[in-house]
């Protein structure tokens, strides 16, 4: 450690001398995981904040310009059309995926024959690739020879477009992603569940409470630290998706399907347009880290942990 | 109208006979301990009693109503969890009028009744906290307290002072004790602490692989145990077992003495002092038998002594069966009663 030798003899020098060798210490311990979250989260933040607010020239000089990409953004009707699309998304995904989750992990938490199967079941679609997900809801979705149209045509019911109708084309995509995402959700509902003690159950069976009010005073409140966290994650996925847009639908028809994520990506990687595409991610940015604040700052609170 | 009655209930899980064939009766404002070591069947007896399980066989019946296929709601009871099963995002007082709620009770009622209450438990100064910033015997209290509001006259306690320490849990023995006196509940009380049993309970019920091995008063159970089981179980340090050719004779330590001119010989293992009296643990033909002596022994260990004891003072038991043998027909009749 510390070269005895080198080290003052007279008292209050040594002791300054340890208390500095231990911030070295402390900061070199810190210094992997500080390289790393700097690298990849706070550089990049700041670095696509300093970007939204210059241009790059074609001869790759840059010209500040300040707030003009987020004027020009505000009077883009498509970034309104996805940041709206999201909301709806987020809207009709969230909630029912989250009910569906709560429900089947109920389900499954009791003992019945069948039970890890229907568990493995419930799990399969996150397992998936994302891009196989999307090639089988493609073929489900498709005119005249797919799933839905031939289960349409046992009724008599003609060829319909589903991803190609602005008007079913994000039903579409939120009853599959309800599909992926549930299925996850139930793991952690599920968990969360089998760390319950029994007794607690028991206790108010004895007390006279039907199983719903037991559900609704005990088992619920208690599930709420998970339902808090499944929330923001599905909040989260709900602005992270991409994939299956790419595969499915390119956004369209007519940016019916446009989400601000493959907003960006479109705009980044097909437009070409990098500053603008950094305007749009800082709106993202500023959306996700206010529903992080909300969580740390107002429910954590609220909800009680054990 | 609250004396709870078993007859021949049996409960089993695959090949496990848990509980098999057992009958016993709770008096009215009894308190009856069923005692018995881990995996006798003790608790699930409770669970049958509390309908937290259902019986495969036999009746169960409290206050003359027969309420083995009721649930639990119905059968008007109250129960205390080993683990306290308290509500940990309820409130102290929420938790102690959780029933009352279910049963959509008045809040002036349930107000006045969560006062009372508190007040028996000692919580009155406690009542907005939440069970996590409890120590473990104020946790105890409110699982009490949320017993009693309900004004059931039936109480079950399923090892209820397992989880406190030995200074607490001998507050706490006095305390309920008290409490279901006071009360005049009908007390049903499992735990494997022989102590609990003798010191709390009205009649005993201690069992073993999931039948009673004896069923009566603390007293009897002390001073005339059925079997050598139960010799084995009650009594600390318990009765002293010593295979004599072919018997097998009982002799509590209390009772023995150590004397120059004693009938057999023996030497000294240990010695514990508890200061109020003795344990002189010794070998006597390579058995192990322990004595109990007033004060502070001064016997040394690996000496060797000479012990006796009042013929009047042994029980005997049946080598083989392990049953007490008795002569007259009376012994006979009230080993075996069970109730």
């Amino acid at each position: 450690m510390t070269d005895l030798a080198a080290l003052p003899p007279i008292a209050e020098p040594r002791a300054r001398s340890q208390a500095w060798w231990n911030a070295v210490n402390a900061w070199l311990l810190l210094l992997p995981a500080a390289v790393l979250l700097v690298a990849f989260t706070h550089w990049p933040i700041l670095a696509t904040i300093r970007h939204s607010l210059f241009i790059t020239k074609r001869n790759g000089d840059e010209v500040f310009v300040g707030a003009d990409s987020y004027q020009a953004m505000a009077a883009d009707p498509i970034f309104w059309k996805a940041l709206v699309n999201n909301f709806w998304f987020a809207f009709g995904t969230i909630p029912t995926s989250i009910a569906l989750a709560l429900i089947m992990a109920v389900w499954v938490n009791r003992n019945m024959r069948g039970r890890g199967f229907l568990r493995l079941a419930y799990f399969t679609p996150t397992v998936l690739p994302m891009i196989a997900v999307a090639n089988i809801w493609l073929f489900f979705y498709t005119p005249d020879y797919g799933a839905l149209d031939q289960l349409r045509g046992l009724f008599g019911l003609g060829r319909w477009n589903w991803l190609g109708d602005p008007s079913t084309v994000m039903g579409c995509l939120i009853v599959m992603v309800i599909w992926k995402e549930a299925g996850f959700f139930m793991i952690f509902y599920l968990a969360a569940l089998q760390q319950l003690s029994p007794d607690l159950d028991e206790a108010a069976s004895i007390e006279g409470a039907s199983r719903w009010y037991t559900f609704r005073r005990i088992t619920f409140p208690l599930l709420m630290p998970t339902t808090l966290f499944v929330a923001i994650n599905a909040v989260i996925n709900s602005f992270k998706l991409v994939d299956h847009l790419v595969i499915m639908t390119k956004g369209g028809p007519n940016n019916a399907s446009t989400l601000l994520l493959y907003y960006i990506y479109e705009v980044a990687f097909t437009f070409q347009d990098s500053s603008y595409a950094a305007t749009l991610t800082v709106v993202l940015l500023m959306l996700l880290s206010a529903i992080a604040l909300l969580k740390f700052g107002y429910l954590d609170r609220r909800i009680h942990y054990q | 109208m609250s004396a709870i009655m078993l007859s021949h209930v049996s409960k089993s899980w695959g090949a496990m006979r848990a509980v098999d064939d057992i009958s016993l009766t709770a008096d009215e404002g009894s308190l009856l301990v069923l005692l018995g070591p881990s995996g006798c069947g003790k608790s699930t007896t409770l669970r049958l009693i509390a309908g937290l399980e259902e019986a495969d066989a036999g009746t169960i019946a409290i206050g003359g109503v027969d309420v083995t296929r009721l649930s639990p709601a119905d059968r008007k009871i109250s129960m205390v969890f080993q683990s306290y099963a308290l509500f940990p995002h309820l409130s102290v007082a929420e938790n102690i009028i959780f029933g009352l709620r279910v049963r959509r009770v008045s809040r002036a009622e349930r107000d006045a009744r969560l006062r009372r209450v508190a007040d028996i438990v000692g919580l009155a100064h406690l009542l907005d906290r939440k069970p996590s910033q409890l120590s473990g015997g104020q946790r105890q209290r409110v699982a009490l307290g949320r017993a009693i509001i309900a004004e059931a006259r039936v109480c079950l306690m399923d090892e209820p002072l397992s989880n406190l320490d030995a200074k607490l849990r001998h507050e706490m023995r006095t305390e309920i004790r008290a409490l279901q006196q006071r009360l005049g509940m009908t007390m049903v009380y499992v735990t494997h602490d022989q102590t609990e049993a003798m010191t709390m309970a009205d009649r005993v019920v201690l069992m073993r692989d999931g039948v009673i091995e004896q069923n009566g008063s603390p007293e009897e159970l002390y001073n005339r145990p059925a079997t050598a089981f139960t010799a084995r179980f009650i009594g600390t340090p318990p009765m002293n077992l010593v295979r004599q050719g072919d018997h097998l004779i009982g002799i509590r330590p209390e009772h023995i003495r150590i004397v120059s001119g004693g009938d057999h010989a023996a030497r000294v293992k240990a010695v514990e002092h508890l200061g109020a009296d003795s344990i002189v643990l010794c070998d006597i033909d390579g058995q192990p038998i322990s004595v109990r002596l007033d004060g502070f022994s001064k016997v040394q260990p690996g000496v060797d002594v000479r012990l006796a004891w009042e013929a009047g003072h042994e029980h005997r038991f049946d080598p083989v069966s392990e049953c007490r043998l008795e002569t007259s027909a009376r012994q006979g009749r009230l080993a075996t009663s069970d109730g």
